[in-house]
């Protein structure tokens, strides 16, 4: 047995997963940081679910877009002849990124400072959000338009901007939603999946100053509402920030992969760009594009190929932004690393099929998990940056159904992962639960032959509160009445089979 | 063939039936049907509860009950992938190495009873009679852990007076999940409900599938609701024959425990 030793600092960083317990002097790699950022949840998975699950306009919403998704991508996907094999390649591609990380970042940067661009390092959210205000700062621009961003909406930008007196507005249509709407994203390409058109109208006629009173809920009178609004702060924006989905290490190239035009307006009209990035987006070379290019907008949008893909390199005098910053955002993603089995969740390319065929999302939606990380994913991800004892509730928020690991563009073995992850959670107890008590007992039992047998026929006496009936009484006391609350239970056999059977064949 | 049979712990303590239908199947096809008495259980809800160190003595069991079978058949999908994919690997993570190769060599010798049936014995008829209007669940660890594809749908075709109805969105987890469908007992129901939706939209006096912990979280949501509508296991209908039946029995399985 290994136990967790206590943290001496006053605000103690959890332990990576996998990382050596005991034993060794281990120093330790940083979690994402408590109180900035948005990866964690007020509340477990099972509460947060059960309000969620209450809401019949919220699951309408999801079933109806998750089921035209889905549908979407399988179609599009069945056209490749060769997905199996180019899901292996994004794969392999990204297992060796991941292998050398430093020295391909390390060679993105010099590329990057080649063309005049300038990299920042941020092993944190803090950190973070304290370079990209202090670059906005700089300009003397009191607000930026912001393309969709995951790493930006992680790290609580927008908030840490405000916070500076900066205003923060979001171009991407959903995004704007959500942010207009004063609500949080619920999905990562989709952040307002959880809304149909009628919300996003009344959210529109609220909070758009000068809308037409009569605005319709037709999705193009939406969309054209949405423009008006935003021309006007795209032509007078002198700072944009934005994410990047991959970054090429042997050329510097960054790049967005969007459908609507609006990261292409925030890419190029201003003078300064300032792009936060995961350090796990890095691919070593331009021809990895190929690859991930034709794996993302049919996993993502069902699409074959998205609207706008932006890539630009440093900057080009009299062209596009002539102020380029990369901040590269760590936050935890290098603990994950630490993890040989929870890394492959840094292989993510936030094309959110797995939240879109995941039977629990579908249901729940993404705000029940807490993170800006939803679904599986989500429920893999977040726990490692965070430390999987600040989310301890998500790798169990699984029924291990695996939809999610056949539909993954580059094959991340969710359900491994998140029985991993549970192990670790299981393991980092100091103290036994009363779970761990009786797992532990039944353990004992399972091993040893006769106690099973004790315990089957001590199972069989539970028969009797049937009094004849087929089935247990709903009324069981806890931890029974979990399952009783919802499903009867058959009223259990006198005699195990095995056991029957052995009598029956004694000679 | 000598067949060494793993009622699995939950079918052998809950729905012994299933375990005695097995039996009873096999015994007819042909087939010399043993049943090692000290097995229990492949450790499969402690390693995806978070207890991978605590299963590892329960996989030492399992692989010192069946040492030396032949072929290991087991009226479940879920505890097969579990053998396949898992036991192996918590006994290397616990440095159990001679025992982590010992379940490698045993996974595969074990199969599932539909791949067993379809793959091993070459059979899709078995012989069966069941007449009953019957909808097909393919559950989650069979479909996409062991790729049983449509190995139970051959076989409940070739069984006479089946009427075999397609059960829409068939694909979608129950909701089951082990230790899911206590932890996150709300969200495993609302899966439920709307597996049962589809169900009951089917018009079947019966469910099928090739795993009894679904069919217990599936039947027990259906006899909450007095629906009428029961879940058999796979193994239950393949064993039934015009010879079983009774004029009282209605869906209930032929075979009993």
């Amino acid at each position: 047995m290994t136990t967790t030793p206590q943290d001496s600092r006053a605000e103690p960083t959890p332990l990576a997963p996998g990382a050596p317990r005991s034993g060794t002097t281990f120093l330790g790699l940083p979690t994402a940081p408590r109180g900035v950022g948005h990866l964690r949840g007020t509340q477990s998975f099972p509460d947060a679910a059960r309000t969620a699950l209450r809401d019949g306009q919220l699951r309408a919403n999801l079933g109806r877009a998750t089921t035209t998704i889905r549908g979407k991508r399988a179609a599009v996907v069945a056209e490749v002849p060769h997905w199996e094999q180019l899901r292996q390649a994004g794969k392999a591609l990204k297992a060796a990124t991941m292998a050398r990380l430093d020295e391909h970042l390390e060679e993105l940067e010099r590329q990057v400072t080649a063309r005049g661009g300038t990299v920042h390092w941020a092993r944190d959210a803090t950190e973070a959000n304290r370079i990209v205000t202090g670059l906005v700062q700089a300009t003397g621009s009191r607000e930026v338009v912001k393309v969709k961003s995951m790493a930006t909406q992680e790290i609580g930008l927008n908030e840490a901007l405000e916070a500076a007196g900066i205003e923060a507005i979001e171009t991407d249509l959903a995004e704007l939603i959500v942010q207009l709407g004063e609500d949080s994203p619920s999905h990562i390409l989709v952040p307002a999946i959880h809304k149909n058109r009628s919300e996003i109208r009344e959210i529109f006629r609220r909070t758009i100053p000068g809308v037409d009173p009569g605005l319709t809920d037709d999705p193009r009178r939406l969309a054209m509402a949405a423009r008006t609004h935003l021309r006007e702060r795209f032509l007078r924006a002198r700072v944009a920030v934005s994410g990047a989905n991959f970054a090429v290490a042997e050329t510097g190239t960054l790049s967005v992969v969007e459908s609507e035009g609006n990261g292409r307006m925030c890419l190029t009209l201003p003078q300064t760009l300032i792009t936060v990035m995961g350090i796990e987006k890095v691919v070593p070379r331009w021809e990895d594009l190929g690859v991930f290019l034709q794996l993302l907008p049919r996993s993502s949008t069902g699409e074959r190929m998205n609207p706008y893909t932006s890539t630009w390199a440093g900057v080009t005098p009299g062209d596009g932004p002539q102020e380029f910053h990369l901040v590269l955002l760590d936050n935890g993603r290098t603990a994950v690393l630490a993890d040989e089995v929870g890394r492959e969740a840094l292989h993510c390319i936030r094309c959110s099929a797995c939240l879109n065929v995941c039977p629990v999302y579908e249901r729940t939606g993404g705000h029940a998990y807490g993170s800006v990380y939803p679904g599986p994913i989500g429920a893999v991800l977040s726990p490692q940056l965070t430390g999987v004892e600040d989310n301890a509730s998500l790798p169990y928020a699984s029924s291990l159904c695996g939809a999610c690991y056949d539909v993954c563009p580059v094959a991340i073995d969710i359900p491994s992962i998140l029985v991993h992850l549970r192990g670790e959670h299981v393991e980092a107890q100091t103290r036994p639960t009363a779970e761990a008590v009786a797992f532990r007992g039944l353990a004992r039992v399972m091993s040893n032959p006769r106690l099973w047998h004790l315990a089957q026929r001590a199972a069989g006496l539970g028969r009797f509160l049937a009094r004849g009936k087929p089935t247990l009484p709903a009324a069981l006391p806890p931890p029974a009445s979990a399952w009783t609350r919802s499903r009867d239970l058959p009223t259990p056999p006198r005699k195990s089979f095995v056991q029957q059977w052995t009598e029956e064949h004694r000679q | 063939m000598r067949v060494a049979l793993f009622a699995t712990c939950l079918v052998d303590t809950v729905v012994p039936q299933v375990a005695r239908a097995t039996a009873v199947l096999l015994e007819r096809l042909g087939h010399e049907v043993v049943v090692p008495p000290t097995q229990a259980c492949c450790g499969q809800m402690h390693v995806n509860t978070g207890y991978r160190r605590e299963a590892v003595p329960i996989v030492a069991n399992h692989v010192r009950a069946f040492a030396g079978a032949e072929a290991v058949v087991a009226p479940s999908g879920s505890c097969v992938a579990s053998i396949h994919h898992q036991q192996a690997m918590v006994a290397r993570r616990a440095g159990e190495h001679a025992l982590a190769d010992e379940a490698q060599a045993l996974a595969g010798r074990t199969y599932e009873l539909s791949q067993f049936l379809v793959d091993v014995l070459g059979v899709t008829d078995v012989g069966a009679y069941y007449p009953h209007r019957v909808t097909y669940h393919p559950t989650c660890h069979s479909l996409r852990l062991l790729r049983v594809g449509d190995r139970p749908l051959a076989l409940l075709r070739a069984v006479r007076g089946l009427d075999l109805v397609e059960l829409p969105g068939a694909e979608s987890c129950c909701g089951f999940g082990g230790t899911f469908a206590v932890k996150n007992a709300d969200t495993s129901t609302a899966m439920l409900t709307d597996k049962m939706a589809n169900v009951l939209s089917t018009g079947a006096e019966v469910c099928t599938a090739g795993d009894s912990s679904c069919l217990v979280h599936i039947g027990g949501g259906l006899s909450r609701l007095r629906s009428g509508t029961r879940t058999v296991h796979l193994a239950e209908i393949l064993a039934s024959t015009e010879d079983d039946v009774s004029p009282t029995q209605t869906t209930r399985p032929a075979v009993r425990a």
